[in-house]
């Protein structure tokens, strides 16, 4: 059959099952006083719409920061401004001021269900469309198949379907520059790295090896003559854009300075709920957060992560392992460049991937979205499995450990593979069904954190492993990813 | 929580309702009462057979929610209710499967290698399995249409590998389950006595009544008046006939549903309707002459017609008749094998759904589904089959109204359209272009249609004036490819070259 009758029934499938997830319960549905992500996006739009852009910020009468404020960078702030503006040409009540804080209904929640799939359509299903078609190699079967299995990542579809998030805005955003990035285009690449960066700040995640290679490529074009050119001009652009999505902001120094202070609170603990990264799980043996302050928390992470450079995986696990103030949502952006490895590393991408997406299984819990993740997780195994052959790479050359094999070889792969599948499996049933002794509460999210945090800690060594054994001429085709 | 609702069961529709009352009545009160209880509006109006089956299924439903088994619970629809009967339609499907798969083993494939996704019968595999029709009516709407045809297409398959006493078998089942089937069974009649109790054909193909086999007409009759005992039996010896047979056909309703389904009626209807207005405007007739316009108001009643003459169920009997005669005719005095049977089979169910009483838009799957075999065999069906598929399945669009279904429903059939299209153009592309360029216009303005009543109708003032009008406008623009389709498959079966029966 034609490539494009393919992707396009492929893209179709992946719109229903998202759609599917969306029929379901969202963050903080029917839970006052203060419900969840999705009254904080429908809040988000009732403050950008009713009041002036120097409010949005700033704790006024009008604006209760308390309650939700922004804590995004501009441009998820004009996103929530366009959806307002439609919401209150089809509902007002939808966004007014005060009066519409915790309004629930089957229209406005189909709305919301909306824009997310409006902006989905726009913005990461196509970059996922071209980075499959044009930056793998393959066949076009297998490049369908690879583009299929990227599109059903349940991690990403439950969060931003289910729990309520934009995270395809800006992963779409990224995912653009590193499509252009890898044409070659630095400059469009940048732009549209910069534009993901003023949507969540998170996507910081990503910005050291955006800025390596970007860096590398300059002083390899020869930093004196066309490299000191391309270097402006990446400089340029970035701060063009930072300066076109901050405007409003930069007429006065505190305007701008609060924005800042919104969206990197270094005044909140070291972590959050029970995230799957170091200082939660050692948490659990040592108690560090009472040990250690808050300025010294930050300094410890930043010291941890700035040996990581190039490979995005490794330098997105690497922040969300050891940083500061992670959210479990977090893992979606070391899933990402996970995403882009179903082609080279199909068994160990689809094992991060899912287990990414169960260390998130207590949130799911929460929302009520324990059906559509047993359905979405068994869908994307099964279809990754068959079309991708996973389970057929797991020889020694496949898994491209190179000269570390031999520290190694004595790992039974697929046996270990098997065998956190059935314990994701049995957690799972384990924290939906039963239920936890009393003096041990949180016994339950503790056990998925920690399963999930040795998951993402084995990926780490591997990849680190594989990227560091690869020998020099194929370093420099890896540095575009 | 309360709100624990299911990806697939979270939209439901009054056949939800009407399946969980029969499983209340068949559970909760003695056989003798199945077909006079009426507390409910959903009365049973299935054959007696659907009944067991849904005593059957209340068996099981009796450990989901013991509740929804009481007849008073009207509109009962815990959460455990909604798992069971999704669940039920799920597990049998399994039916349907197993029957797509004997169909797929019919078909012939031709010789070369091809790729997986190029053979004919994966192709036939996806446009059974993953019709549109059939998994918004079974798995949005609500019914057990996927374990019926799974029934129908087995028998076909039975009837297409030469094993015609299971074909006959599985048949008498299936119209014992749904008596819709009806529509098909001159067919199964006219074939069954010809092409299997008359053992051999003379060398020209006509009959040869000396070959004919009593053994067999005796084995035949067997099999059927057996399922019916066994459906009936209880009822006739309790003297229930006429009562059941009163509310499996309920003529008292109208000539169309409340949503017209894409027959001849439907443009009856709106050819009387457009000579009543222009009547008036002409000064021709008078206003108060008139009956008033019930017919668009969307009631299901009786009523007469304004200009042309009112249709009784006796006229669309006849119709019925005369339509599928010629069809009928052609198998019996020149039979094509099983091949012609199942074209024959085909002409039967669109002959019934465009002349019959108060048909339901539903039954155009009855059609569709089997066509889908004869899809991948033969150019010429392909073309049909596109045209009375997109249009059939187009024709579904106002079952599923709510906002929330809008994305689902387009997304689906643009799905299976973009299947289809691709995937017989490229069985057939050595054969040359499937469509007409007049085809393919008609079909370009589906879309327009679409968008119309979809998306600008429900924004625009007439909505409040005219609140059937995208209904209208949906039926008779179908209904006129749905004809079309009908034409071109009596004209393949009219006017085939003689073959040679096909043994397969």
């Amino acid at each position: 059959m034609q490539t494009w009758s393919l992707v396009s029934i492929c893209v179709l499938l992946a719109i229903i099952a998202r759609w599917g997830v969306s029929l379901n319960s969202y963050s903080g549905a029917g839970k006052p006083p203060m419900f969840g992500d999705y009254e904080a996006q429908r809040h988000w739009q009732e403050v950008t719409y009713n009041l002036p852009i120097q409010e949005w910020y700033f704790n006024t009468t009008n604006n209760d920061l308390n309650y939700w404020g922004l804590d995004y960078p501009p441009l998820t702030a004009y996103h929530s401004w366009i959806c307002a503006y439609i919401a209150k040409t089809i509902n007002p009540e939808w966004v007014e001021l005060h009066k519409s804080r915790g309004y629930e209904s089957t229209q406005h929640k189909l709305f919301m269900r909306m824009t997310v799939l409006v902006a989905d359509l726009l913005i990461y299903i196509p970059a996922v469309v071209l980075y499959c078609l044009y930056l793998t190699d393959g066949s076009s079967k297998k490049k369908v198949s690879i583009m299929f299995c990227f599109l059903l990542y349940p991690g990403l579809i439950l969060i931003d379907y289910g729990h309520f998030q934009y995270n395809g805005v800006s992963l779409g955003f990224a995912l653009w520059g590193i499509l252009a990035l890898g044409l070659g285009w630095d400059v469009l690449g940048s732009m549209a790295f910069s534009l993901a960066l003023n949507y969540k700040q998170m996507e910081l995640y990503h910005a050291l090896p955006f800025f390596c290679y970007l860096l590398g490529k300059c002083i390899k074009t020869g930093l004196i003559g066309r490299g000191l050119f391309l270097l402006v001009r990446i400089g340029v652009t970035v701060l063009a854009t930072f300066a076109l999505c901050w405007l409003p902001f930069l007429a006065e120094p505190s305007q701008a300075m609060q924005v800042v202070r919104r969206i990197f609170p270094v005044a909140r603990g070291l972590f959050e709920d029970k995230v799957a990264n170091t200082w939660c799980s050692l948490n659990t043996l040592i108690k560090i957060k009472s040990i250690l302050s808050g300025d010294s928390h930050f300094t410890l992470c930043f010291l941890f992560s700035v040996p990581q450079c190039h490979f995005k995986v490794n330098s997105s696990l690497a922040f969300f392992l050891f940083s500061f103030q992670v959210h479990e949502k977090s893992i979606l952006l070391a899933a990402l460049p996970a995403c882009l490895l179903l082609n080279d590393l199909p068994l160990m991408a689809l094992w991060f991937l899912q287990a990414s997406t169960f260390s998130m299984l207590p949130l799911f819990l929460k929302d009520g979205l324990l059906v559509p993740y047993i359905v979405t997780s068994l869908g994307f195994l099964f279809f990754s499995i068959y079309l991708l052959s996973a389970l057929d790479h797991c020889s020694e050359d496949k898994l491209r450990l190179g000269a570390y094999n031999k520290l190694f070889y004595w790992l039974p792969k697929m046996d270990l593979f098997y065998i956190s599948i059935a314990a994701m499996v049995g957690l799972s049933i384990a924290t939906a069904v039963l239920i936890p002794p009393p003096h041990l509460p949180d016994l339950f999210p503790v056990l998925v954190s920690t399963t999930a945090f040795l998951h993402f800690l084995g990926t780490f060594i591997h990849f680190n492993v594989v990227q560091f054994s690869e020998p020099p001429s194929r370093k420099s085709q890896k540095k575009s990813n | 929580s309360q709100q624990h609702v299911n990806v697939i069961s979270c939209i439901r529709s009054t056949d939800f309702e009407v399946h969980r009352n029969w499983l209340a009545i068949t559970h909760s009160l003695p056989v003798s009462r199945w077909y006079y209880e009426n507390t409910s509006e959903w009365t049973l109006d299935y054959p007696p057979l659907f009944a067991w089956f849904e005593l059957g299924l209340s068996q099981v439903a009796r450990r989901f929610d013991a509740n929804m088994l009481q007849v008073e619970n009207l509109n009962y629809a815990s959460p455990a209710t909604v798992l069971f009967q999704r669940l039920s339609v799920i597990v049998t499907d399994v039916v349907f499967i197993y029957a797509a798969r004997e169909c797929c083993r019919c078909v012939r494939e031709p010789k070369g290698s091809r790729d997986v996704l190029s053979r004919p019968s994966f192709v036939l595999a996806v446009l059974l399995l993953w019709n549109f029709g059939l998994l918004v009516v079974d798995h949005i709407h609500f019914q057990y249409n996927g374990f019926l045809f799974g029934f129908l297409l087995l028998s076909v398959a039975k009837h297409l590998q030469s094993q015609h006493l299971q074909g006959a078998l599985l048949f008498a089942f299936l119209l014992n389950l749904k008596h819709i089937y009806l529509y098909v069974a001159p067919a199964y009649g006219v074939y069954l006595l010809r092409s299997y109790c008359f053992a051999q054909d003379n060398k020209d193909g006509s009959v040869r009544w000396s070959s004919f086999s009593p053994l067999r007409l005796l084995a035949l009759g067997a099999i059927v008046t057996s399922v019916c005992a066994l459906s009936f039996g209880p009822f006739i010896a309790m003297g229930q006939l006429p009562q059941v047979l009163s509310r499996l056909f309920p003529f008292k309703r109208g000539l169309c549903h409340a949503y017209w389904a894409p027959n001849i009626w439907a443009l009856y209807n709106v050819l009387d309707k457009s000579l009543a207005v222009l009547g008036v405007r002409l000064k021709l007739l008078e206003e108060a002459e008139l009956p008033p316009a019930s017919m668009t108001g969307g009631l299901v009643q009786e009523f007469e017609h304004s200009v042309l003459p009112s249709v009784t169920p006796a006229v669309t009997l006849v119709c019925t008749l005369l339509s599928i005669l010629p069809a009928v005719a052609s198998i019996w005095l020149r039979p094509h094998g099983a091949q012609g049977f199942l074209r024959c089979l085909l002409l039967c169910a669109l002959g019934c759904f465009m002349f019959g009483w108060h048909v339901h838009e539903k039954a155009i799957l009855i059609a569709i589904l089997p066509l889908s075999i004869l899809a991948v065999e033969s150019r010429e069906d392909a073309g049909i089959f596109l045209i009375l598929t997109t249009t059939g399945h187009y024709s579904l669009f106002p079952l599923l109204f709510t906002p929330a279904e809008l994305p689902i429903k387009v997304v689906l059939m643009l799905m299976f359209t973009i299947f289809s299209f691709t995937a017989l153009r490229k069985l057939h592309s050595a054969q040359g272009s499937l469509l007409h360029p007049l085809e393919v216009i008609y079909l370009l303005g589906l879309v327009a249609v679409a968008i119309a009543c979809e998306v600008v109708f429900p924004l625009s003032p007439w909505q409040q004036r005219l609140p059937f009008l995208p209904l209208l406008v949906t039926s008779v623009y179908c209904a006129m490819g749905v004809c079309y389709a009908f034409l071109r498959l009596y004209a393949s079966l009219l006017l085939r070259r003689e073959e040679k029966p096909k043994q397969l």
